[in-house]
């Protein structure tokens, strides 16, 4: 099943990479790199059963910096929202040259 | 390499292939709290196939921890921020962001190919066939995760504490209301 594992995972990565690339609502791309770090925890679980418990062990590590991840980023988005009543990236492009 | 039943077979390319319908819906969704429902859907498949993969405490951190909390908290930004309903114009990129996000895809499946080709490369870090099944039966699920978790990898435990802890002053700071003698 390790085929099949990488298979899957590799394809809900490319759906992850396609969602962030195409859409603009900054909470959608949120949740595509979540999808993406789910696809990664996937190979690190499907691999684990071959080079031992390390692959586990980094799941928990990976799940701990997307609950931090989620927590700054969600917190950059409603901040983002107070000033501009907006989450759409079209709209936020003060940085832009 | 492996012998598993048809049973098994059966419910991994099941949940795999419900895993693969719902993220592409996840993906097409306007609105965002559908959105964040569909990916609900595919935490969960992916638990499912933990399960399969013998990471049992992993499914359940991943029900927990993932589909539970993280996905709370985005709903909860959702509804704070009143999202919930898909604007009248769509918010998915022209036709260059399209045809760029088809090709970063396409290359990244040909990735998926040419590594496909490679198999798993035999060095000192393969461990037995059974190894996992063995300390599974031997430590049971949450104690063989723990053993390396406080023995290997303590320093990188203790270090997400850190993490954490700056996540937390950096969400407060960012979430309160702006002083006014900034302005």
């Amino acid at each position: 099943m390790l085929a099949e594992s990488l298979a899957l995972s590799a394809v809900l990565f490319v759906i992850g990479v396609i969602g962030v690339l195409t859409r603009r609502n900054a909470i959608i791309i949120f949740l595509c790199v979540e999808l993406m770090l789910n696809a990664v925890n996937l190979t690190f679980v499907a691999l684990s059963r071959y080079y031992g418990m390390a692959g586990q062990v980094f799941v928990l590590f990976v799940m701990t910096v997307a609950a931090a991840e989620a927590a700054v980023g969600l917190a950059i988005i409603i901040s983002i929202f107070r000033h501009r009543q907006t989450v759409d990236l079209r709209n936020i492009n003060v940085m832009k040259g | 390499m492996d012998n598993y039943g048809l049973f098994y077979q059966f419910h991994f390319y099941l949940f795999g292939i419900i895993a693969i319908i719902s993220a592409v819906t996840f993906v097409t969704r306007r609105s965002p709290v559908a959105a964040a429902m569909w990916l609900i859907v595919v935490m969960f498949c992916l638990a499912a196939e933990y399960v399969m993969l013998d990471a049992q405490f992993i499914a359940a951190m991943q029900v927990l921890l993932y589909a539970g909390a993280i996905m709370v908290i985005f709903l909860f930004v959702i509804m704070l921020l009143n999202l919930g309903e898909a604007s009248d114009i769509t918010d998915v990129r022209g036709i260059w962001g399209k045809l760029l996000a088809g090709l970063v895809g396409l290359v990244l499946l040909a990735e998926v190919g040419v590594l496909s080709r490679t198999g798993i490369p035999a060095g000192k870090f393969v461990v037995g066939r059974d190894f996992l099944g063995h300390q599974l039966t031997k430590y049971g699920a949450v104690g063989a995760i723990a053993k390396p978790l406080y023995q290997d990898y303590s320093l990188a435990f203790e270090l997400t504490s850190v993490l954490l802890l700056v996540a937390i002053a950096g969400a407060v700071i960012l979430g309160r209301k702006e002083p006014t003698r900034a302005r």
